[in-house]
């Protein structure tokens, strides 16, 4: 019980101090979850997101699933997930119901463009910390940079790339004679 | 009746919106045509706030059509229908990814995963890039290169990658970063507002 109240209460407080997408949660997943908690590796968060990606839903809730459900099995996935969507209704309900015109508010403007300055500098470093983990040898590299190119200026879907980026794993291994 | 009808819409978005948050807008569009529940203006409002708030886009996106659709319980029952199907599928997988953990199928696709998960997050970091730091419309208005980055953005960018990388600054919370940078972004006017 105490570990899911645990889960629940990490993953609301992720919830509610990500700006953006599943993306901008990274750096708070890798200080709550990886250094603070140990409940998973950079390596495994890479994991979770690769095939978050390619499966139904928001990388996000996707990942809350995975680590809850690696820390407390099927309830524990459940409770993480339910976590981390807590602070979105309590806060867009409030702000529906109050304040109709809030992203039109420049107070709120400003504060956001200060944010999105921010998001970037941590999803870099982010990058770089989980860099170390996948990129270890001139394969790896190679995927890296195709994967960045291939996602940043062509439109082939994510789900593509990620599907071929597996194959290529498999290849790679039975070429290298590693696969066993 | 329309609980149900909320909660099975925005399960079929979370069946088939894949990725982030935004790759659930063309169904949100869809919706809208046919649920006639709020209008393409209403949709454009919710993305501005849903991107202004905490929490997931997603997320924030299925708990405002819900609300706006019927209150406080719509909210709930759209957050919840959106999430169903993640949660099942990453269950199903997570169960399956234990018991071939060792298979070297599995350990050969993740070898090549890893570094690809790091190059869409690269890809992530740079679009955020190009919409907080780079000003692309104003350099192509004057075709001058000063035009080209917002220099406050610069700066303040420049700033947080040295403090956040140095001992011990670095062993601060993410959430001290984010508070500073909207302080400092009230009080220099980042968005010009």
């Amino acid at each position: 019980m105490k570990t899911l109240l645990d889960l629940f209460f990490t993953f609301a407080k992720m919830g509610a101090v990500t700006f953006g997408g599943g993306y901008a949660m990274l750096p708070i997943l890798q200080r709550e979850v990886v250094e603070k908690r140990s409940w998973a590796t950079n390596e495994e968060l890479m994991d979770y997101y690769a095939i978050g990606q390619c499966t139904p839903g928001i990388i996000a809730v996707n990942t809350a699933t995975f680590i809850g459900n690696k820390i407390a099995g099927w309830l524990g996935g459940i409770v993480a997930t339910l976590g981390i969507v807590f602070p979105s209704l309590v806060i867009i309900i409030i702000i529906a119901a109050v304040i109709s015109n809030f992203a039109d508010l420049p107070v709120v403007k400003n504060a956001f463009a200060g944010i999105r300055v921010c998001v970037c500098v941590l999803i870099f470093n982010a990058v770089v910390k989980l860099w170390k983990g996948a990129v270890k040898d001139i394969p790896t590299l190679i995927i890296f940079l195709a994967v960045f190119a291939l996602s940043a200026f062509t439109d082939i879907s994510i789900v593509i790339i990620v599907i071929a980026a597996g194959i290529s794993g498999i290849i790679i291994k039975a070429v290298k004679g590693e696969f066993k | 009746m329309i609980y149900l009808r909320l909660f099975f819409e925005f399960f079929k978005t979370g069946l088939f919106a894949i990725g982030g948050g935004l790759a659930t807008l063309p169904f949100l569009y869809e919706m809208s045509d046919n649920t006639g529940w709020f209008t393409y203006q209403q949709l454009a409002d919710m993305v501005a706030i849903s991107e202004s708030t905490p929490g997931p886009m997603g997320v924030n996106m299925a708990t405002y059509v819900g609300y706006t659709v019927c209150g406080i319980p719509g909210a709930i029952v759209a957050t919840l229908g959106l999430i169903t199907p993640s949660i099942i599928t990453i269950l199903i997988i997570a169960t399956m990814l234990k018991k071939f953990r060792d298979s070297p199928w599995v350990t050969s696709m993740f070898y090549a995963l890893r570094p690809a998960s790091a190059g869409f997050i690269a890809n992530a970091c740079l679009s955020v890039v190009l919409i907080a730091i780079i000003t692309v419309d104003e350099f192509k208005q004057s075709g001058n290169i000063a035009d080209l980055f917002d220099l406050k953005g610069v700066i303040m960018a420049v700033v947080l990658l040295v403090l956040t990388n140095v001992k011990p600054l670095n062993k601060l919370h993410p959430i001290v970063y984010l508070a500073a940078a909207a302080v400092v972004g009230v009080v220099f006017k980042f968005a010009g507002a």
